[in-house]
């Protein structure tokens, strides 16, 4: 594929703006916050034409901005972000993805490694017994057709509610873990059939779980405040979204939208871009199915937590007060979101489309949970399973420039078939083995697709938001026990 | 002489985040037929699989891009919801907008099945239907 040719404008190391007379309909300039080393893989990769081409969406305000972690999605770009006034833009679903609420959750303990490292063969057997994994897995709870409806209306309270989980786990999720305008009769039967025997699990692909040790803390204060007080401290992670029923729903919408570009005679660039007016029946139909979507997500991790904390309580035959096992946050990283922002002075009310973007609301914001108001809402960052994760903090930067939103993860680099051409599973297996990481997965071959190699260094991708402010660093922890689907 | 000549089935091409199948046939329905075994290629190794039952597939779409999409979502959403992997595609109608084909296949048995990659959903990404000297090309980015 040719390399993409088009001007970067240098406004500082952190940050390169597309000029908006690149290509006659660009609505807004494009913002790709990246240093100089990252430039030229992003230029190989063509995502910066999408960046381009969500710049053509009508409403939109800002910059048309991409993460450090971009790399070439299906009309939007991973790690794209894009605000439209509610009053005149458009909602896309594929400013959103297929994996809608794709997210992920971090749990603290009160374990130090040493105390975990000799049990941590068990654990990673009992996690992986205890957590439904892998392609064609099904999930252990099962949901009535009538009780889909609420799982998709109350999200993670769902799964409270039915003993999955604590109340005090709602006050540390993104929206409390339920998205509201979310209508369960705008899900297609089909998206519901598919979801409902995948519910609480934590599918394949990149999704996983992670027993993690801290390794160093930048802020210590904020991660005081979040329940990690050393290095040395025992994390545990989730990855993972909606399942089938996110996919089918955004596949369903892709369809609607297709007709509603021709019915409200909207321009596109790219047919993936496929989007309607945001108070259009369509747009606000797929909102409210998008909404059910998320919500099933948060039900599902929820889900993963309550099974998980009873893994730790198996393996340590300690209770869930002595094990710690408390919820430091949850984010989603692919949802679209009707925020308020300042937009040339003014506060408008826009959508907020993250695709592979983490919310990133500073301290004193009011939709940031009051324990972490001093500090920001906290902002996770999961590597690649060979490498490192981050927990930050959002900044008053990003609420000025990037409509509070971050980068999410490491960013693919090499295509999924020529990281499993390269590596074997088990080679990938002994590798992680030797690092002292132990792996277990359904798949050998979806483990070779998710090696290290296939991402950027997410440590490069983290370093970027921090030094351009847009969420500051709090602590970096590495795994030592990995479950992948 | 030379459009007779079977062409390759498919293969797998690559894309940063995911991967693709370009399928080829003497026609638009081996084509099609082609591009779904390339999906399921990429799910499971074919040649465990056996033909025990199958399913009647019925479609129309806005165009024939479209109408290759719904095609292996369509397929896609069976081995969700029903667990089934095809291995053979008697494609039966095909026009310009609607489908109607004969799959046959078996359901997953976790004990036998080894299974591989996860696909969410085709995507209409760098989506191609080409015809040259009477042989078709078709192209398909999944979203894995």
């Amino acid at each position: 594929m040719a390399r993409w040719e088009g001007p970067f404008t240098k406004i500082d190391d952190y940050r390169w703006e597309i000029p908006k007379n690149y290509k006659p309909g660009m609505r807004a300039p494009g913002l790709i916050y990246a240093d100089e080393n990252m430039l030229e893989a992003i230029r190989e990769d063509r995502a910066p034409e999408q960046v381009v081409n969500v710049a053509f969406l009508p409403g939109i305000v800002g910059h048309s901005l991409a993460m450090p972690d971009i790399h070439l999605g299906y009309g939007f770009p991973i790690g794209g972000v894009a605000a439209t006034t509610v009053k005149d833009g458009v909602v896309s679903p594929g400013g959103v993805g297929y994996d809608i609420n794709c997210g992920v959750r971090l749990l603290r303990t009160n374990f130090t490694e040493k105390e975990v490292k000799p049990k941590i063969k068990e654990l990673i057997n009992e996690l992986f017994n205890d957590v439904p994994s892998g392609l064609g897995s099904e999930g252990k709870i099962r949901i009535s057709d009538k009780e889909i409806a609420e799982v998709l209306t109350r999200g993670a309270r769902w799964a409270v509610e039915h003993g999955f989980g604590l109340p005090r786990d709602l006050e540390v999720t993104e929206e409390g873990g339920c998205l509201k305008g979310a209508d369960p009769d705008k899900v297609s039967a089909r998206a519901k059939k598919r979801g409902i025997p995948q519910s609480g699990t934590l599918g394949s692909g990149n999704h996983f779980l992670e027993v993690q040790v801290v390794k160093e803390l930048y802020h210590p204060k904020a991660a005081k405040v979040m329940g990690i007080d050393k290095v040395g401290q025992v994390l545990l992670l989730i990855h993972t979204g909606s399942r089938g029923l996110g996919h089918q729903v955004c596949d369903d919408y892709l369809r609607i939208m297709e007709g509603a570009v021709r019915k409200y005679g909207i321009n596109l660039p790219d047919r993936e871009l496929a989007c309607a007016p945001i108070t259009s029946p369509e747009g606000k139909d797929y909102l409210a199915a998008m909404a059910c979507a998320a919500n099933y997500a948060w039900a599902n991790r929820q889900c993963i937590t309550h099974w998980a904390r009873e893994s730790f309580i198996k393996v340590f035959d300690r209770s869930l007060n002595e094990l710690g096992l408390e919820q430091i946050y949850d984010v989603a990283h692919n949802i679209a979101k009707i925020e308020e922002h300042m937009v040339n002075g003014r506060k408008v009310t826009v959508c907020v489309h993250r695709k592979g973007a983490t919310r990133a609301f500073p301290a004193g914001y009011k939709d940031v949970p009051q324990c972490y108001q001093e500090i920001g809402q906290p902002v996770l960052i999961p590597g690649d399973m060979g490498r490192c994760s981050f927990v930050a903090v959002g900044t008053d930067r990003a609420m000025k420039e990037s409509f509070g939103s971050t980068c999410h993860g490491a960013g693919r680099m090499q295509s999924r078939a020529a990281a499993k051409r390269s590596l074997r599973g088990v080679d990938v297996a002994r590798e992680l083995a030797s690092k002292g990481i132990l792996v277990k997965t359904g798949s050998m071959a979806s483990l070779a697709e998710e090696a290290s190699e296939a991402y950027k260094d997410v440590t490069h991708v983290v370093e970027v938001t921090h030094q351009a402010g847009i969420s500051r660093k709090v602590a970096m922890a590495a795994p030592i026990g990995v479950i992948k689907g | 002489m030379s459009d007779m000549v079977p062409v390759k089935t498919f293969e797998f091409i690559n894309h940063t985040a995911d991967t693709g199948v370009v399928a080829y046939g003497n026609d638009i329905k081996q084509a099609f037929a082609n591009a779904a075994m390339g999906l399921f290629s990429l799910i499971i190794d074919l040649n465990t699989v056996v033909e025990n039952l199958h399913r009647d597939i019925k479609l129309s779409a806005e165009d024939q891009e479209s109408l290759l999409v719904g095609w292996l979502n369509e397929l896609i959403y069976t081995f969700d919801v029903e667990h089934i992997i095809f291995k053979k595609f008697e494609i039966n109608r095909l026009t310009r907008d609607q489908l109607q084909a004969r799959c046959f296949g078996e359901r997953v048995d976790l004990s036998r099945h080894k299974l591989k990659t996860g696909v969410k959903a085709a995507t209409y990404h760098m989506l191609k239907i080409e015809r040259d000297n009477g042989n078709y090309r078709v192209q398909v980015i999944f979203d894995i």
